[in-house]
């Protein structure tokens, strides 16, 4: 069956990036006259930053699990590997966005986001300066490049073999997409971690923690798995999917909550273990953002860890799509929470706050979002034709 | 009072399950169904109500979430109060981030533990109770559908026994039990 996009939603989308954008420009005249335009440039680029990170992580976690979903020749997603498809198919525009902020970061020597980018800065830190073998803007941008050019080569290949299996049929092309879901998660494993260190650990340049990038990875999984399921019962309420029953979204539902269970997991880990050692060196990460953003901080990891177990924890609430879409959508913000502490705690610290730049930069960055995978789910049909699978996933039944 | 238990004998757990599938819609009530592994799909047909063991699992959970609280407040806290790396022992609250680990693992010891009782329990499977099945051989590569006649009064035995004959069983056996 062919989506069509109903005008409503297409209104919708529009209207979401007008007020972003609306939002976004009464921010930024309150910051130049209020505030004499003293952090313009920190303040927008690190909202940028925490938006396109935000968004492309989406993109991203939802192609890692495509590739999960290949390498572990999984049956029952079969029917709605084409949503996942959908959310994959922002890569390109959160790619373009996440190189373009941070090339704009890069040419303001850092932008004060990246101290180490900034060659004044680093003269007068010792501890910057070991560093900066593998923290300089050259080694950054190679690695950045490696990574972007690594995931948009995987993506490519994952859809145009899925649309060429909608053509074609027969399981050569299953056998392929197994083999590069396989390479595409050893390279993911690599890449999760270090790219997690160089976009967002790099910004609290003193600190370090081997945990972050997993904890980074974790969110954006699960970011992903609530547009997955959320997208998949909004097609099922406008009467496509047919083929998508009850036990599919049980599924998708339990995917949400085991992840929400992984972050809160990795979170938790990192926050005990520095606090359990007291080394200046590590609790700096968390002091600065309990001084700055006790509320947020640990309400952003109450929400995220307390609304899922509670409320998702019977077998019911995952099949009921108004529990879903409301856990959903308050886990979401919760991680886009989280994504904010990230880059604001070791930036901007004491001087952020949530006003209408951020509000209007993330509604701006969400409408389109859903504006590119609507567009994205028009372009192929909403149950793939040839999958093995298929027959399989139709049955499914837990 | 005396019942007539019918049990019907197949070798294929697809052909119980399509025979259930006609008996029940004919009105006949399957009283169990043994089997030497689960049948997915069987639970609706021979209407098995959904199992109530999630909740047993939630409720022995919070148990070893408190049981661990208690504990450990006692131990570490009241009893004797532990100086572990000059982390502040005041209250429970103070030092409570070190006894997550622990109370989680608890958590767990207790639902896990209290579910895989309550299920053996449940079906009269502990270690040592006498079996229940009533052939052997549901334990190896054969299954059995068992009837009632009193839960299946309006059909006569041997109208259950034609109706049985049609679902392609490969043995019939009866017994009187009181």
């Amino acid at each position: 069956m062919e989506f069509k996009i109903s005008s409503k939603a297409k209104t919708l989308t529009i209207a979401l990036m007008v007020i972003g954008l609306l939002f976004t420009g009464i921010g930024v005249w309150m910051e130049t006259f209020n505030h004499h335009g003293e952090h313009m440039g920190l303040r927008l680029m690190a909202n940028l930053l925490v938006d396109s990170f935000f968004f492309f992580a989406i993109g991203l976690g939802a192609l890692f699990f495509l590739a999960l979903q290949y390498a572990t020749e999984t049956g029952w997603y079969a029917s709605v590997k084409r949503v996942i498809e959908a959310v994959t198919g922002f890569m390109p525009y959160g790619v373009g966005l996440m190189i373009l902020t941070l090339l704009v970061i890069t040419f303001m020597d850092g932008a004060h986001i990246y101290v180490w980018m900034d060659p004044e800065h680093v003269k007068h830190d010792s501890l910057i300066e070991g560093k900066s073998m593998f923290l300089n803007k050259g080694f950054f941008w190679i690695r950045t490049a490696v990574y972007m050019a690594v995931y948009i080569i995987f993506w490519n290949g994952f859809r145009k073999r899925s649309l060429e299996e909608d053509r074609v049929g027969g399981t050569d092309l299953h056998f392929k997409n197994y083999k590069k879901g396989a390479t595409f998660l050893v390279l993911f494993a690599v890449f999760s971690s270090t790219s997690a260190w160089d976009w967002l650990m790099s910004i609290d340049v003193h600190w370090f923690s081997t945990l972050f990038g997993w904890y980074v990875f974790a969110g954006m999984w699960c970011s992903a798995m609530i547009i997955i399921v959320t997208l998949t019962l909004y097609l099922k309420k406008q009467g496509y999917l047919p083929k998508v029953n009850e036990s599919h979204i049980h599924d998708l539902g339990k995917w949400t909550f085991a992840i929400s269970f992984l972050w809160s997991y990795l979170w938790f880990s990192q926050f005990m273990l520095i606090w359990y050692a007291n080394i200046p060196e590590e609790t700096t990460y968390h002091l600065t953002r309990i001084e700055d953003f006790k509320a947020m901080y640990f309400g952003m990891f109450i929400i995220n860890f307390a609304f899922p177990m509670l409320l998702l924890m019977s077998r019911d609430a995952k099949r009921h799509a108004g529990i879903l879409t409301f856990v959903g959508f308050v886990v979401l913000c919760g991680h886009w929470v989280d994504a904010y502490l990230m880059v604001m705690g070791g930036s901007m610290g004491k001087n952020a706050y949530i006003g209408f730049m951020e509000i209007g930069l993330a509604v701006l960055f969400l409408g389109f979002f859903i504006n590119r995978i609507l567009n994205n789910l028009t372009k192929a049909p909403l149950t793939p034709v040839n999958h093995p699978f298929l027959d399989e996933s139709i049955h499914h039944e837990i | 009072m005396a019942d007539i238990v019918i049990y019907a004998m197949y070798d294929d757990d697809d052909v119980l399950k399509d025979g259930a599938k006609k008996l029940v819609a004919k009105g006949v009530k399957v009283a169990e169904v043994f089997s030497p592994f689960p049948i997915h799909g069987i639970d609706p047909i021979i209407g098995v109500k959904q199992t109530r063991l999630g909740i047993m699992a939630f409720l022995y959970g919070l148990t070893g979430l408190m049981l661990a609280t208690i504990g450990m407040r006692y131990f570490m806290i009241s009893d004797w109060p532990m100086d572990i790396g000059g982390k502040p022992n005041e209250t429970y609250l103070d030092n409570v981030l070190a006894f997550v680990p622990i109370t989680f693992e608890f958590t767990v010891l207790c639902a896990a533990h209290g579910m895989a009782i309550t299920y053996l329990l449940r079906n009269k499977t502990l270690p040592g109770m006498p079996a229940q099945n009533p052939d052997p051989r549901t334990t190896d590569d054969k299954f059995v559908m068992e009837f009632r006649m009193s839960e299946n009064s309006q059909f006569t035995a041997a109208e259950l026994h034609a109706m049985l004959n049609e679902t392609g069983m490969i043995e019939l056996d009866q017994k009187e039990i009181h």
